[in-house]
């Protein structure tokens, strides 16, 4: 029984991302959009792929892969991250720059234009703080809790960007999607006791 | 003790008091003179001038149609219509970006202060389906509107300017 709970897991989370993508690429939309633009919404459909399997990957919810493992490949997908994100802002930047201005200012009409900012620089200080942790020597308490508040940033800000934009995802594969998003973060959260950092004493702290 | 009441409920009373002597002493000076102009100017809109391009042509059609943008202009105070003002009208259609100079074109309101230009179908753009209508000439204030589309199925849009001397 668990190699079918094993494959359910991955069919469920690659086809989740595949279907995700295939109607994001089937949409009307994309006909009156040229190439940057489209690779700047792609860009973004990747991101919140990726999102999903970050948590997947450190808590060591994907079958085959296990936790150490798993957190190499977390690693090489929080680069990929930064990435999409950038090829994103950078390809909506270059097809309407005053919008992408408005946005990164707060000063947008838009509403779901700073949750998306939060999201991004929530994720861009996650991922210094992971490539930091070793040469400044962060303590694992402050990097326990420095990554968690900002990586739950990144899933609230993503996931309510993402659902709030009419765009080229379908609504259905949208909402699916951010679902498994916020349930893999938040089973990952709860494996992971990530609010130890918050409530452990230190040794000295403690009572005799 | 001193002459002078320092609890919090004391506090509180004496805030409330002066409060609601500033709203009935000091609102109507406030609210004067709006009533007295009536009809309100219409404000510009967040983000309304984004890739505006000054100077859109008067034309019959933006490229080859098939959507409304209507309105009407108006004066502040007494509200009268306003004839041949020149409403500049942009958005991301299913013919070009708002960058794109041929998704701009402008029209004028007739006797009865309407305007309606046709335009191809605007189609969501940066997640939302949205216009863009400028006033930009001399004789009143400078207003960039930014309506947002209910559906993005809609096959017109409306926009309404209330315009002050400049």
């Amino acid at each position: 029984m668990a190699w079918m709970r094993a494959a359910l897991i991955w069919a469920v989370v690659a086809g989740t991302i595949a279907v995700s993508l295939g109607v994001a690429a089937m949409s009307p939309l994309l006909a009156w959009r040229g190439p940057v633009y489209v690779v700047a919404g792609f860009a973004g459909v990747s991101a919140l792929a990726l999102v999903l399997l970050q948590p997947l990957l450190v808590a060591g919810l994907l079958p085959g892969l296990s936790i150490p493992r798993g957190r190499r490949v977390h690693r090489w997908v929080g680069a990929a991250l930064v990435t999409a994100i950038i090829i994103h802002v950078a390809g909506l930047w270059l097809t309407s720059p005053p919008d992408v201005v408005d946005a990164l200012l707060f000063d947008s009409p838009t509403p779901f234009s700073a949750w998306g900012v939060v999201a991004m620089w929530a994720a861009f200080a996650a991922a210094l703080l992971a490539a930091l942790r070793r040469p400044l020597r962060i303590r694992p308490r402050l990097w326990r809790l420095g990554h968690t508040v900002l990586v739950v940033l990144v899933v609230l800000g993503g996931v309510v960007h993402a659902l709030l934009i009419d765009g080229t995802m379908g609504s259905a594969s949208k909402l699916v999607l951010c679902a498994l998003v916020v349930a893999a973060t938040a089973v990952a959260l709860f494996n992971l006791r990530a609010w130890m950092a918050l409530t452990r004493r230190k040794p000295q702290d403690r009572r005799p | 003790m001193l002459p002078i009441s320092t609890t919090r409920r004391d506090l509180l009373a004496a805030g409330t008091a002066f409060g609601a002597a500033a709203l009935t002493v000091g609102a109507p000076a406030i609210i004067r003179p709006a009533q007295a102009q009536g009809l309100a100017p219409t404000d510009s809109m967040r983000g309304g001038a984004n890739n505006y391009r000054p100077g859109a042509p008067i034309v019959q059609r933006i490229g080859n149609g098939g959507f409304w943008m209507s309105g009407t202009v108006r004066r502040a105070g007494d509200g009268a219509p306003l004839p041949g003002i020149r409403i500049q009208i942009w958005a991301h259609t299913t013919e070009g970006y708002e960058t794109d100079a041929r998704s701009h074109g402008a029209t004028l309101t007739d006797p009865n202060g309407a305007f309606r230009l046709e335009m191809p179908q605007i189609i969501p753009a940066f997640g939302q389906a949205h216009g863009h209508l400028a006033y930009d000439d001399t004789a009143f204030k400078t207003v960039f509107l930014r309506p947002v589309m209910r559906s993005s199925q809609d096959k017109s849009l409306k926009a309404d300017f209330v315009l002050q001397p400049a």
